[in-house]
């Protein structure tokens, strides 16, 4: 859990709180904007709520209008996501000293609970919702996103070989949900 | 025969194995049924994902409430220099001459204008089918032209629906591709404006243009060139 507790802040810190220049806005609009549907997909998945995600969606982009001088290059939807993701941390970190409520980033690690409450007639959309973090957010930023192995290790902050794992085994629990029941995987099966 | 690598074909799945471990790995799938079943499981989860709709596009709401923040204080866009006598000056000299190549980049302005609307809007498609018995007569009645709406479903481009749009002063027929997770819209004009050829463009968007039987096709879409050339040449042998 610690680690890359200080990339995670990495994002902000050129913080500036002059405004774009109109070269600037116009290079911010061209590279982060189009990802504006991205994000919005990201934050979706992260809290499984429209009105949350577009109130975060926002909070993403006012911080990356706010550190767009320290982007430096590279791609720029791993980065806008980051931001999101970061975000989210943020607002549940606070949720959570408001209220004391436990956080729901981490639920209690029991994935396959979740095979459990098997919902065949749901969309996928729903079906995706259900699996548990960090799996969720590993999966739609490879199949939804298309982020490279790379970037997903810097966006969530987790090691490649972590990655890989959470990813494999988020495949193997969307595949239980949603596969006919003859598909078995070759660790079920054995 | 090499042992199993289960992480391994996630990999070759995601893209991520250089040449020779990918050539490796499906060496041994091809003799292995156990990995052989994994790897058609895994591609399975992959397409539903990439054909349930799981993506969820941004509100227009806050489409708009994001672009005004970028510049809050901007001046309104593409402003004549020469203000209003040099507008006026240019649109009778496009009269006089025709088309000019400054209405061309306006108008290809207006074509990836009207894509980048088109995901924003969450207004996509009118009519959502990947039939195009059911594409194609939709639009009767609608415009006074009736676009081709081929299958391309294998080559890899699915119909997934049409749509009208407003383009250069003109309700203009849209067809709606797929391509994996990137959509490709057609835009369709009877008669045009003359434009043909594949433009890459510096924002992301490519645009091929092409005429065949009296109509002008207009494709739109940030899939690679690569892809939309293949696309044009897909459509065009489905519609000769």
């Amino acid at each position: 859990m610690s680690q890359g507790r200080s990339a995670d802040r990495l994002v902000l810190v050129h913080d500036a709180d002059r405004p774009l220049s109109a070269t600037e806005s116009e290079r911010f609009r061209s590279l982060v904007l189009p990802h504006l549907d991205a994000a919005y997909t990201f934050a979706r998945y992260l809290t499984r709520d429209p009105a949350a995600a577009e109130d975060l969606t926002q909070d993403a982009f006012v911080r990356a209008l706010r550190g767009f001088r320290g982007y430096a290059g590279g791609e720029a939807k791993a980065w806008l996501l980051a931001i999101v993701r970061n975000a989210f941390r943020d607002q549940l970190r606070a949720r959570r000293e408001d209220t004391g409520e436990p956080p729901e980033m981490a639920d209690p690690d029991d994935p396959e609970a979740i095979l459990m409450r098997k919902h065949s007639a749901l969309g996928i959309r729903a079906t995706l919702e259900q699996l548990p973090e960090p799996f969720r957010e590993t999966l739609v930023l490879r199949e939804l996103e298309e982020l490279s192995y790379k970037e997903i290790a810097a966006v969530t902050a987790a090691p490649l070989g972590t990655v890989m794992s959470r990813l494999a085994r988020a495949r193997e629990m969307l595949a239980a949900l949603i596969l006919p029941a003859g598909q078995v995987g070759m660790e079920v099966r054995s | 025969m090499s042992a199993c690598d289960r992480p391994a074909l996630h990999a070759l799945l995601d893209g991520e194995l250089d040449a020779a471990h990918a050539l490796a790995i499906e060496t041994h799938a091809a003799s292995c049924p156990a990995c052989a079943a994994e790897l058609r499981r895994l591609a399975a989860v992959r397409e539903a994902l990439r054909t349930g709709d799981a993506r969820h596009p941004a509100p227009p709401a806050l489409a708009q409430r994001i672009e005004a923040m970028i510049a809050p204080a901007r001046a309104p866009r593409r402003v004549w220099p020469a203000g209003l006598l040099g507008a006026a000056l240019a649109a009778s000299l496009m009269l006089v001459i025709g088309l000019p190549i400054l209405d061309e980049a306006r108008f290809e302005n207006e074509l990836v204008a009207g894509h980048v609307r088109s995901l924003l809007a969450a207004h996509l498609t009118d009519v959502a089918s990947s039939d195009k018995h059911t594409v194609k007569p939709w639009f009767n009645g609608k415009v006074d032209f009736s676009p081709p709406a081929p299958d391309l479903a294998q080559q890899g481009f699915p119909l997934a629906g049409g749509r009208l749009d407003y383009l250069a002063g003109k309700v203009t027929p849209a067809l709606v591709y797929r391509r994996r997770l990137h959509v490709i819209n057609v835009f369709v004009r009877n008669g045009g404006a003359g434009l043909a050829g594949l433009f890459p463009r510096g924002d992301g968007y490519n645009l091929a243009a092409w005429r065949e039987g009296g109509l002008s096709f207009y494709a739109v879409s940030d899939v690679a060139a690569g892809d939309l050339a293949q696309f044009q040449a897909d459509f065009q042998a489905a519609t000769k």
